[in-house]
C-alpha cells in the first residue's frame, strides 16, 4: 500500500509588501500529526508538491501544548492554534493563512505587539508596593479564585481579535481579550483598588463602546474563557464609573 | 553618582524576577528575549511551586524542605544556597500572591497547598495545572508595569549570540541579531544576567518549548564560562510520547492520588477498565511503600524502564504504562487537574476523567547549567551573572518536582542586585570600553552568519537535529553504558563534521528562522559534547546519572562537581569539591524513611 498523503497549502509572503503565493506541499501522513510536524516536514525538504524548489515557511510557536500562545494562524479559514490543530480532524488540502488583522512579518508570522501594548494601557496588573517582604496577600474565597483564574488563562494569542468584526482598519479597539483582563484585576482585592484607571482606559476610542455583540470571540478562544461574560461585567462597570465620575466629577 | 546599564538575557521566570528587582533599584533594564516574554517557556510548568509554608498542620519547615531537596539531589548540591531557597521560599510565594497569581485557596480563603515527588508533605502551591504560566504572567504584568515608566525596554525578537568580552575578558556587552531583520549589533553593558533557561532540543524530543536548545549558555561557556554538572539530565516519568514533542502529565497527577500501574498480565489487551483491581501491578506503591507513587523522579522513571524494558510489562502497543486518576472525582479533577487532563484530551483523545492515561518517560530538564559562585549567581566570566534553569546551583544530580519555579524565582532576585552591585563598584563602565572592541565581536558574528549563508553543501539542518536527538536520547538519558557515550561522541564529531557542509534552503536577510535554527544547532551540538563527555567519565550511579556498570554512589571518588571548561576547541573536564556542611551524605533510599 503506497504511504497515505496529505496535502498543505500554504499562504506565503517573503515580505509584507510582496504578492501573496500559494505553495502546495505533499507529505507523508503519520499518525497524531499536527500542523507544526506538517510545517517542519516541510522546512527538512521544501519542495512543492509540483517539484519546485522553495524554501522553510517562517511560524511561530513555542510551547506547542497551547499554553503560550505563538502558534496562531488561520487553519482552513479558522483563527486557532497550530500546534493543537490536529491533522487527523482537519479536512484536506489544509489550508494555512497569517491573522489578518495584525501586521504581517513574513509567511505566518504577524506582529501581535498591539495586544501588549494594550495591556499596558489598560494597567492589567497589581500594582504592589515593592517587591520586599510584608507578609502574606489578601485572603480570597475559592468562589472568586474559580472566576478568576479562567480569565487568568489568556495566552494573547488574538484569535479572538482576528474573528472579531470590530477589529479591523477604521477602529482601534482593544477586543476581547483586553476586556476580559481588566474584569480580572478588578476582580482581585488589591486591584479592585484601581479599578477606576483601567475604566478610563477603555472609555475612549478603541475602548469597550466599540464592541457590537458579535459574539464570535468566545466561540474561537482556545482557553474557553467566558469572554461575552466579561464584556458584559465590564460595560456594567464602565456605565457605573462614568455616572459616578460624572456627578462627583471624579472617581 | 553614574547610573549603571544591565542587560538580562531571557524573560521566563527567572529572568523577569531579576528584571523586577533591578527596576525597583532605579537601575534600568534592557531585556531581550527571543519569544514575547509572555510566551516564555515558563508557561508550560503545570503542577506548583514548592514553599514548607506549613499551612496543613504537617509540623513541615524550611529545613525539611531544604534536607528532602539535598537527599532527592542526591547531595551533589552545594548546600548554603538550597538552604537560603528554601528558606525564603514562603515569603516567596507570598509575594507571588500579592502579585494577583490565582493559586487554589482553601475553604478559609488561604492558600492550597497539594503533595509532590520526594517528599512526604503538602507544600506544592498551584493555580490550577497551570502553575508556571500563573507565575510568569504575573511576573510579566510587572514588568510590564516598569516599562511603562520606562525602566525596562525590552527588545523582544532578538536573540543572544555572544558576550562582548574586552581584552581582560571582562563583559562589556553583548551581542545579538534581530529575528525580523536579521541585524547583528552590540549593546554595551556593565554587566549581563542570562536567564536562558533549559536545554530540551539538545534530545530532540523532549516536554520543553521549542526555544529551550541552550544555545546561549554554548555560546557562552564557548567564550570561557564555566559550564557544571552537564551529565545530570532529568528524564520525566509521565509524559505522553509524541513527534513533534512529549507532552508533560505533571507529577501533581500523582500529587492528587493518581496511580501508576500496569495489567499484571503481560500483553493483556482488556480494556484498562475492565482490569480488575487485583490484577493490576502497581509497582511503584509496591516497590517504595512508604512514597509510593510520589517517589522522586529518577526512581520512577528507572522502575517504568524496569517495567517495560526488563520485565517485559509494558502496555501493549508501544513502551507505555497507565497513569490513571480516573477513581478520582470529576469535581476535584476539573478544579485542580483540568489544565493537564485538557491536554491529554486535546492531543491524545479519551477522556482522562473515565480511563487511564498512557504514558512514558521523557528528558523534562537539566540539572547541569553555568556554573556560578555560591553567593552572588556570578559566572567565571567577571561581568557575567546566570540564574534559573540555565545554571547548576540548586537542584544537583536530581530535581524535585516544583523546586524549579522556586528555585528561578530565587536565583532571578540574587542575580538582578548582585549584577547593580557589581556595576556600581566598577572603577571604569562599559562607556569606556574601545568601540573597536565592539566591532571586533560584531564582525565577529557577522562573519559567521555570513559563512552559513553562503556555504554550499548538502546536508539539512533539520536532519542533522533529529540525529542528534536521537543519539543523545538513546544512549544519554535514563540508561547509561560507557560503550554506547563513546558512540554518542563519536556521532557527535560526525554530525558536527556535517554541520559544515548545511545548505540553507532560505539565504535571505528577512525573519531568516532557518538561518537562526542552524546558529543554534552549531550550539547545541557542543553542549551535547559536554553532556556525553561528563557522564562517560563520571563512573557512578548518583541521582538521575544511572550507570549498571557502576550501580553504586560513589562518594570516596565522585562527591563533586563536574566543571567543563572550553579551551582552544577543546572541551576539558575539571572537578570541584560540593559543600556538604550542614547535611552529611546519608544512603539515598526510598524504600523506607528516610
Ligand atoms: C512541561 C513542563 C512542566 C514543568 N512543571 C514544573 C512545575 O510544575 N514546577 C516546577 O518547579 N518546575 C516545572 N518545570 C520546570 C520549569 O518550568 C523550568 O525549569 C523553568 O520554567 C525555567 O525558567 P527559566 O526562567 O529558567 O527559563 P524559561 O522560562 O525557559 O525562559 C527562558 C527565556 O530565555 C529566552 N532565551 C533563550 N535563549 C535566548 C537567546 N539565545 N537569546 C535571547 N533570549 C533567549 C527565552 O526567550 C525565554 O524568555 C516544568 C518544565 C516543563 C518542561
Ligand atoms: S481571550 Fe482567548 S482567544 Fe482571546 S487572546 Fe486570550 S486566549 Fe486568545
Ligand atoms: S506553540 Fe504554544 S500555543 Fe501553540
Amino acid at each position: 500500500m503506497p504511504d497515505k498523503k496529505i496535502i498543505v497549502r500554504v499562504k506565503r509572503r517573503q515580505r509584507p509588501d510582496e504578492p501573496v503565493r500559494w505553495e502546495e506541499f505533499e507529505l507523508r501522513y503519520r499518525p497524531h500529526m499536527n500542523v507544526i510536524t506538517c510545517l517542519r516536514d516541510i522546512a527538512e525538504r521544501p519542495i512543492t508538491r509540483d517539484g519546485r524548489e522553495s524554501s522553510p515557511v517562517s511560524y511561530e510557536a513555542n510551547c506547542l501544548e497551547e499554553v503560550c500562545g505563538a502558534c496562531a494562524m488561520l487553519i482552513n479559514g479558522q483563527p486557532r492554534q497550530a500546534c493543537s490543530a490536529l491533522v487527523d480532524n482537519l479536512e484536506q488540502p489544509i489550508r494555512l493563512e497569517p491573522l489578518s488583522k495584525f501586521p504581517l512579518v513574513r509567511d505566518l508570522v504577524v506582529d501581535r505587539s498591539k495586544m501588549f501594548e494594550d495591556l499596558k494601557r489598560t494597567h492589567c496588573w497589581i500594582p504592589i508596593d515593592g517587591t520586599y517582604d510584608l507578609g502574606e496577600g489578601p485572603r480570597m474565597s475559592p468562589a472568586t479564585q474559580e472566576t478568576g483564574y479562567p480569565l487568568a488563562r489568556c495566552i494573547s494569542c488574538g484569535n479572538c481579535l482576528e474573528i472579531c468584526p470590530k477589529v479591523n482598519e477604521h477602529t482601534q479597539f482593544v477586543g476581547a481579550a483586553i476586556v476580559s483582563q481588566v474584569r480580572l484585576f478588578n476582580m482581585h482585592p488589591t486591584g479592585k483598588l484601581h479599578a477606576g484607571e483601567r475604566l478610563d482606559a477603555l472609555m475612549g476610542p478603541g475602548g469597550i463602546q466599540d464592541c457590537d455583540n458579535s459574539q464570535n470571540c468566545v466561540k474561537v478562544c482556545p482557553k474557553g474563557i467566558p469572554l461575552t461574560e466579561s464584556i458584559a461585567a465590564v460595560n456594567g462597570q464602565v456605565i457605573r464609573h462614568a455616572l459616578k465620575t460624572w456627578f462627583t466629577g471624579r472617581d | 553618582m553614574r547610573q549603571p546599564k544591565i542587560i538580562i538575557v531571557g524573560g521566563g521566570l527567572a529572568g523577569l524576577m531579576a528584571t523586577i528587582r533591578v527596576a525597583e533599584l532605579g537601575v534600568p533594564v534592557d531585556l531581550f528575549s527571543i519569544v514575547p516574554v509572555k510566551r516564555s517557556h515558563s508557561v508550560c510548568a503545570q503542577g506548583g511551586i514548592n514553599a514548607a509554608k506549613n499551612l496543613k498542620g504537617e509540623g513541615d519547615s524550611p529545613w525539611i524542605h531544604f534536607d528532602d531537596t539535598v537527599y532527592g539531589g542526591d547531595f551533589l548540591a552545594n548546600q548554603g544556597l538550597v538552604k537560603n531557597m528554601c528558606e525564603a521560599a514562603p515569603a516567596i510565594i507570598d509575594l507571588l500572591d500579592r502579585m494577583g497569581v490565582m493559586f487554589n485557596r482553601t475553604p478559609e480563603g488561604l492558600l492550597d497547598f497539594r503533595r509532590f515527588g520526594g517528599t512526604l508533605h503538602h507544600r506544592t502551591a498551584f493555580a490550577g495545572a497551570t502553575t508556571g504560566q500563573q507565575l510568569l504572567y504575573a511576573l510579566d504584568e510587572q514588568v510590564r508595569r516598569h516599562e511603562s515608566i520606562d525602566r525596562v525596554n525590552k527588545f523582544e525578537g532578538w536573540t543572544f549570540l555572544s558576550a562582548v568580552l574586552d581584552d581582560a575578558g571582562i563583559a562589556r556587552g553583548i551581542c545579538a541579531m534581530n529575528l525580523r531583520t536579521m541585524d547583528v549589533r552590540t549593546f554595551p553593558a556593565d554587566a549581563v544576567i542570562f536567564c536562558t533557561g533549559g536545554i530540551g532540543a539538545i534530545f530532540g524530543r523532549s516536554t520543553n518549548s521549542v526555544v529551550c536548545t541552550g544555545s546561549a549558555q554554548s555560546a557562552l561557556f564557548q567564550q570561557g564560562a564555566w559550564y557544571a554538572n552537564g551529565e545530570f539530565i532529568q528524564v520525566h516519568p509521565t509524559a505522553i510520547p509524541g513527534e513533534d514533542k512529549c507532552r508533560l502529565m505533571s507529577e501533581s497527577a500523582r500529587g492528587e492520588g493518581g496511580r501508576v500501574w500496569v495489567p499484571k498480565q503481560p500483553g493483556d489487551t482488556r480494556h484498562a477498565k475492565d482490569i480488575p483491581q487485583n490484577e493490576r501491578f502497581y509497582f511503584l506503591e509496591e516497590w517504595y511503600p512508604k512514597y509510593g507513587n510520589l517517589v522522586p523522579r529518577d526512581v520512577a522513571t528507572r522502575a517504568i524502564h524496569k517495567v517495560v524494558f526488563e520485565l517485559k510489562m509494558g502496555l501493549p502497543g508501544g513502551p507505555a504504562v497507565y497513569l490513571d486518576v480516573s477513581h478520582i472525582p470529576r469535581e476535584v479533577l476539573n478544579r485542580k487537574l483540568e489544565g493537564i487532563l485538557e491536554i491529554y484530551e486535546k492531543f491524545v483523545g479519551p477522556d482522562p476523567r473515565e480511563e487511564p492515561m498512557k504514558v512514558f518517560p521523557a528528558m523534562h530538564y537539566t540539572m547541569g547549567g553555568l556554573w556560578v559562585d555560591n553567593e552572588q549567581q556570578a559566572t567565571s566570566i567577571p561581568g557575567v551573572f546566570a540564574a534559573g534553569e540555565c545554571e547548576y546551583q540548586y537542584h544537583g544530580a536530581n530535581r524535585l518536582g516544583a523546586n524549579s519555579l522556586v528555585s528561578c524565582i530565587y536565583g532571578g532576585m540574587i542575580a538582578g542586585p548582585s549584577a547593580v552591585r557589581y556595576a556600581r563598584n566598577l572603577e571604569k563602565g562599559c562607556e569606556s570600553t574601545s568601540a573597536e572592541v565592539f566591532e571586533r565581536e560584531r564582525a565577529r558574528q557577522q562573519d559567521i552568519t555570513d559563512g552559513l549563508l553562503h556555504q554550499q553543501g548538502t546536508e539539512n539542518p533539520i536532519t542533522i537535529w533529529r540525529e542528534l536527538g536521537e543519539v543523545m536520547t538513546e544512549n544519554c538519558t535514563v540508561i547509561r553504558y560507557n560503550a554506547n557515550i563513546k558512540k554518542t561522541v563519536g556521532k557527535l564529531a560526525e554530525l558536527s563534521e556535517r554541520y559544515k557542509k548545511i545548505n540553507l534552503q532560505d539565504r535571505t536577510q528577512w525573519s531568516n528562522q532557518t538561518l537562526n535554527f542552524t546558529r543554534e544547532l552549531g550550539n547545541m551540538l557542543v553542549l551535547a559534547q559536554v553532556i556525553a563527555l561528563g557522564a562517560l567519565e563520571r563512573n557512578e550511579t548518583r541521582g538521575a546519572h544511572y550507570k549498571p556498570e557502576f550501580p553504586e554512589r560513589d562518594d570516596a571518588n565522585w562527591l563533586k562537581t563536574t566543571l567543563a571548561r572550553y579551551n582552544l576547541g577543546k572541551i576539558c573536564l575539571e572537578y570541584q569539591p560540593v559543600d556538604t556542611s550542614l547535611i552529611p551524605p546519608r544512603e539515598r533510599k526510598y524504600t523506607a524513611a528516610s
